[in-house]
């Protein structure tokens, strides 16, 4: 669409300016300064400059923290992406099977995080939960809450449970915007499912599935609230995601100056990635 | 090979099921039974742990506390977001691109890195503790979403239409109230549902700017789970009645929700 050029359109985002301003710049701030401080508490610091950000960047605690999120975030998203294009298209276009899989496969999206991670907590407890009884009646040794492995497989199958209708919504969305016509040259034509797949169907759905992984992968990389009431990090520290030890340092030591700075590096890698999404989103607009 | 594709969607809403029928199956279930043995079903059927919740004000304070500010937040939100977003998809203006992707950026935040701030910035303004403070909070992340989707929504609205209404006399105001906002119904609806779903289903914000006069019902659940020790009854009974209110509004966009998670641009 060509729009005019108008300054005075400020004014309409004035509004939107101001609120988010006020919540993003002024914590914001906050944060950076204290980052660059140090304090030994009763309110005085002292300017330490970049040594926090020294301190943390050179830490293995940190490496590791980062290290199990990038792992976390592309494991669910290597799952998710696929497996949620594979739902979509083996999904109803017409009747009312539509809108019962539509309801049904949203309704994890609505519950509360919190409320994911504790029914999770129960559903996977060895000997009450249906998970946790299940694999163990199969002869599985499964302890979420002793064995690390257990933990990640845990982890991963709820996320995998909580967002993957995220991505079947997305594509679906994208096929069902495909006009008939398209499917009927292709059976013209004589094209097989593979290539009514590849040169149809994935075209289609790029712009959809470019939202879907950017949103997976900003919302994967903030979670805090399902791993934490899940596992709470444990066993030991092996499902301690950035976010979990985050908040164990500022809040659990009150370590304000290497909190903040790990904040600034945390946000610093979620913008500069999403960047690169929005980047290509946008270029594809243009064309 | 097109006859036997229902099973994919099927297998994969069992799935989805399963957990949620644990927790509800639970709920109606005493915690002697709960503890004492595995069941699939309710055998000593109680309706024991809704009646606590429904009767105890700090369990129900939860709920209409969350409502409340789950409501201001989603009606904050679109209100300013549709300015905004008439006027990006609209106009060029200085700035505007810098300005989307900042908007954006908020949308990104990890709420971790916020929480202290946050809990700073809104005792030392005096509104700690209130509606309101979590209302306001959740416009960092609601924003940028509702200006996202309505700007998707409106882009699809052809130019001509505001030229038009301005040719047939209409003053920007009320070409805005009267034929826009109509037009684009559907994507303020859904826009409402975003801010709404994403509002009630956050919690370390609202925990952490809350304590006792507008504590969420997720902050009850989870110091429920800690102080009195294992109640587990009551926990899936309060799990449960968080799922309701989203089942609802989920009926309401049904047709919508692809589209919306598409940010309105399919």
């Amino acid at each position: 669409m060509n729009k005019t050029v108008n300054q005075k359109a400020w004014f309409f985002v004035l509004p939107v300016l101001i609120l988010v301003a006020f919540n993003a710049l002024i914590p914001l701030m906050t944060v950076v300064n204290y980052s660059v401080q140090e304090t030994f508490g009763n309110n005085a610091f002292f300017w330490s400059g970049l040594t926090w950000f020294q301190e943390i960047l050179t830490s293995d605690r940190f490496h590791a923290s980062l290290g199990r999120q990038l792992f976390f975030t592309f494991t669910i998203l290597a799952i998710e992406v696929p497996l949620g294009v594979m739902i979509a298209l083996a999904m109803p276009r017409k009747g009312i099977w539509v809108s019962v899989c539509l309801v049904l496969m949203a309704m994890p999206l609505l519950i509360p995080w919190n409320v994911v991670g504790a029914m999770w907590n129960i559903f996977g407890l060895p000997e009450i939960g249906l998970l946790g009884k299940t694999l163990n009646t199969l002869g599985f040794d499964y302890n979420y809450t002793r064995q690390p492995g257990d933990a990640w497989f845990t982890l991963i199958l709820m996320d995998v449970w909580h967002w993957t209708s995220l991505v079947v919504l997305l594509a679906y969305a994208g096929l069902v915007s495909i006009p008939d016509d398209y499917y009927q040259a292709a059976k013209i034509d004589g094209a097989s499912s593979w290539a009514v797949f590849r040169y149809i169907q994935l075209p289609k759905m790029k712009r959809v599935l470019t939202i879907a992984i950017l949103l997976r992968f900003m919302d994967s990389f903030n979670i805090y609230t399902e791993p934490s009431v899940l596992t709470g990090g444990g066993p030991g520290n092996s499902t301690t995601l950035l976010s979990i030890d985050l908040v164990k340092i500022a809040l659990g030591q009150f370590d304000l100056g290497p909190a903040a700075a790990m904040s600034l590096i945390y946000f610093l890698v979620i913008l500069l990635t999403s960047w690169v999404f929005y980047a290509v989103m946008t270029r594809d607009e243009e064309d | 090979m097109r006859r036997h594709t229902w099973i994919i969607p099927t297998v994969y809403i069992i799935f989805l099921m399963l957990p949620i029928y644990w927790l509800v199956s639970m709920s109606f279930k005493t915690t002697n039974e709960i503890l004492g043995s595995f069941t699939l079903w309710p055998q000593d059927f109680t309706l024991e742990n809704y009646r606590t919740i429904f009767t105890d004000p700090t369990w129900y304070n939860g709920y209409i506390n969350s409502i409340i500010y789950v409501s201001i937040n989603t009606v904050l939100s679109v209100a300013v977001a549709l300015p905004a977003a008439y006027a990006f998809s609209r106009y060029r203006f200085l700035g505007d691109k810098h300005l989307f992707f900042w908007l954006l950026t908020n949308r990104m935040a990890p709420a971790a890195v916020f929480a202290l701030p946050f809990f700073q910035l809104y005792s030392a303004v005096g509104i700690f503790d209130t509606h309101l403070a979590v209302a306001l909070a959740h416009t960092l992340f609601n924003i940028p979403l509702a200006v996202w989707i309505l700007e998707g929504f409106m882009s699809s609205v052809p130019k001509q239409l505001d030229e038009t209404a301005y040719i047939d006399g209409y003053s920007f105001p009320a070409f805005f109230t009267k034929i826009f906002i109509p037009t684009i119904g559907a994507g303020i609806g859904v826009a409402a549902f975003f801010c709404f779903m994403f509002s009630w289903v956050e919690l370390l914000l609202a925990k952490t700017l809350t304590a006792v006069a507008a504590k969420p019902i997720a902050a009850t659940m989870t110091k429920t789970a800690s102080s009195s020790g294992y109640e587990l009854g009551l926990l899936a009974a309060a799990g449960t009645l968080t799922i309701i209110p989203g089942a609802i509004v989920i009926y309401f966009v049904r047709n919508y929700i692809a589209k919306g998670f598409a940010l309105g641009r399919v």
